[in-house]
């Protein structure tokens, strides 16, 4: 009835990312954290072995793979650097508005530059007065027949210094909220954009994250997803896809902290012995255990529904995965820096970039408490 | 050029091994497999070699059994073109490996073989040479650069003391290579999902002429190291110290 075993493209696949992570991003993740530079060379990699845009199926000459897949893959490299891991796997944020909405010449269109080059792209949703309530957009696309005109701004989007495409989420009318809106895929270097800062955040340092400006940016009609009305929709459904993989990359992170704490507390001696004896700590780490598999569960249980067409259940799950999983990893974090005591809360040891890291799952992609009303909408039948 | 690399399926390194009841095999239950590391720069070395002579193919063999198939698939997905699988489920001594190594060369018409110079399990270092000797070709092991024209291979061997000898061998020849020689590459995902659709040709001993051939050798015994003990802290002032460490040397290590 129920069956935990990978197949073997799925376990050959953890097993190459594990070893990208050993080999590439463990070593560098200290170095990108302190700079705050654009890992460039690591994403060239990830590229170069397949690790992004997994999911543009194999007749647009991608992979095809599920959310399972892309699962696996950020728990692996979440456990490496979650800062990395977000400007790794936003492609397939931002491109999963194409892949849901677009017409296959526009998917071909837009899509195949990706799996030519190590391109990067940019989902555009939040707004300075827009996070949580995502269906308030402000950002105007005017409809001029032939074209929309954009004015307007976005805030917190990632890799945007960077990217050569952006999806974008308007408004032709914001008084018709949802109704009114558009997705837009819109070159990055169209006349009119301009880029806010690289923002100097708490954690995930190394990710790209800036405002976008738009002032009179004239968008092609044939640049439109889907129809008018359609925008809100398609940036749900596309939410729906990747917040289970944005789960995952926390259980990552969570099971890293883990593993560092165990290792720690058997090497690190108090009263003549390793700490690992007192029960205080097998306490802290037998729940972490517990916490990292937990969530792990609800990350495959959401896969497996998103995967298996049941799209209702598995945006509900997807909320639950990413709601535990994002509090856990706090939870789990935050116990490893006391694990290591005062070397913990230095940059000498790993553990609280781990907690600063984590800190931005319980925020971005929804909030742990929008996945709580959402969760319990669900609940209560709304 | 058809370019061959056998490989050896072994305990991944951080392994626990236990003995068996038997006390002739090891535990296999739990063990988790890995290619043998210096195989992975084999593969690495004859994928580069292909590149650089812009034609012929890899291909991998292994013997084992069915779990070996999946360092095959690996192979395959860091780029060889092809795989054999010789499928036993008997532990085969190393002459055997080598001679289903060799008759599987022989059938498949390679020409140049990769090896890694031994297993990382049991340290042997045997099969290559009898692989080579079987195939009569020359062999070169503890390769760290090699070069490959169409008739020749140059390979550099490290000695200890940093010595490297230039060897170069006519073609067919066979390469037993050591760390350093090249980084082996990642199994790419693209990669992954090609080896996943990859027919992978299997051999029955008895295919290859092997069905009643006796080993040559047979394990007697398998014993752990023994634990190490804890080191001793001699006290007192440095004159102390020394006398009594001349002590132990003479006395309880018997080494002076």
């Amino acid at each position: 009835m129920i069956d935990f075993k990978l197949t073997d493209e799925q376990i050959a696949l953890k097993e190459t990312v594990r070893k990208f992570v050993q080999s590439e991003i463990i070593p560098n993740a200290h170095r990108y954290d302190a700079t705050s530079e654009f890992p460039h060379d690591i994403i060239r990699k990830a590229w170069e072995n397949g690790l992004m845009n997994p999911a543009v199926p194999e007749k647009f000459g991608g992979l095809g793979l599920g959310i399972l897949e892309d699962v696996i893959m950020n728990e692996e490299m979440g456990a490496g650097c979650l800062g990395m891991t977000t400007s790794i796997a936003v492609n397939t944020l931002a491109l999963y508005p194409i892949l849901i909405g677009g017409t296959d010449e526009q998917i071909k269109h837009w899509i195949t530059p990706f799996l030519n080059e190590p391109k990067l792209a940019s989902f555009c949703l939040t707004e300075p007065g827009a996070g949580s309530d995502a269906g308030g957009l402000s950002l105007q696309a005017k409809d001029e027949g032939s074209h929309f005109v954009l004015n307007g701004s976005k805030m917190w989007i990632t890799n945007a210094g960077h990217a050569d495409l952006f999806t974008v989420f308007a408004t032709t009318n914001k008084e018709l909220r949802s109704k009114g809106t558009v997705c837009l895929a819109v070159p990055a270097k169209t006349p009119g954009i301009s880029l806010g800062k690289h923002e100097d955040k708490m954690g995930q340092r190394c990710s790209d994250t800036r405002a976008i400006n738009f002032e009179n940016v004239k968008v092609p009609k044939e640049n439109l997803i889907g129809k008018i009305g359609d925008g809100f929709k398609i940036a749900l459904r596309t939410l729906d896809k990747t917040r289970t993989p944005i789960a995952a990359g926390a259980v990552g992170a969570a099971r890293a902290a883990m593993d560092y704490s165990v290792k720690y507390s058997k090497e690190r001696k108090q009263f003549n012995q390793p700490i690992s004896n007192f029960q205080g700590i097998q306490f802290m780490l037998a729940d972490m255990a517990t916490k990292v598999e937990a969530g792990r569960l609800l990350c495959y249980q959401a896969a497996w529904a998103l995967d298996n067409g049941q799209d209702k259940m598995g945006s509900y799950y997807a909320s639950l995965a990413k709601r535990f999983s994002a509090d856990m990893a706090m939870e789990v974090a935050t116990d490893a820096v006391q694990v290591y005591g005062g070397y913990g809360y230095t940059k000498e040891y790993p553990v609280e970039k781990i907690m600063r890291d984590v800190k931005l799952v319980q925020i971005y992609e929804g909030t742990s408490q929008i996945q709580r009303v959402v969760i319990a909408r669900h609940l209560l039948g709304e | 050029m058809n370019i061959f690399v056998l490989l050896k399926q072994v305990p991944d390194t951080e392994t626990k091994i236990k003995i068996a009841a038997d006390k002739k095999s090891i535990e296999k239950g739990d063990i988790k497999w890995v290619i043998n590391p210096y195989d992975e720069f084999a593969i690495e070395q004859a994928l580069k070699t292909k590149e650089q002579l812009k034609a012929g193919s890899v291909t991998v063999v292994s013997v084992g059994p069915d779990r070996v198939v999946e360092a095959l698939r690996t192979a395959v997905a860091m780029g060889a073109d092809n795989a054999c699988h010789v499928k036993t489920d008997q532990d085969l001594d190393t002459y055997l490996v080598g001679k289903a190594l060799a008759e599987v060369v022989k059938k498949e018409s390679g020409q140049l073989i990769f090896t890694g110079k031994q297993g990382i399990d049991d340290d042997q270092a045997a099969t290559f040479g009898y692989v080579a000797e079987l195939l009569s070709w020359p062999s070169a092991s503890m390769v760290v650069k090699c070069e490959v024209a169409a008739d020749k291979v140059v390979v550099h061997r490290e000695v200890e003391g940093g010595t490297r000898f230039v060897i170069q061998m006519p073609v067919p020849a066979l390469v037993a290579v050591d760390k350093g020689i090249n980084t082996p590459r990642y199994a790419s995902l693209p990669g992954i999902m090609k080896a996943k659709k990859k027919e992978i040709k299997t051999y029955s001993l008895a295919d290859l002429g092997l069905g009643s051939e006796a080993p040559k050798t047979s394990s007697s015994d398998f014993a752990l190291p023994p634990e190490r003990q804890a080191g001793k802290k001699i006290a007192g002032d440095a004159a102390t110290q020394a006398k009594e460490l001349v002590r132990m040397l003479r006395e309880e290590a018997k080494v002076i």
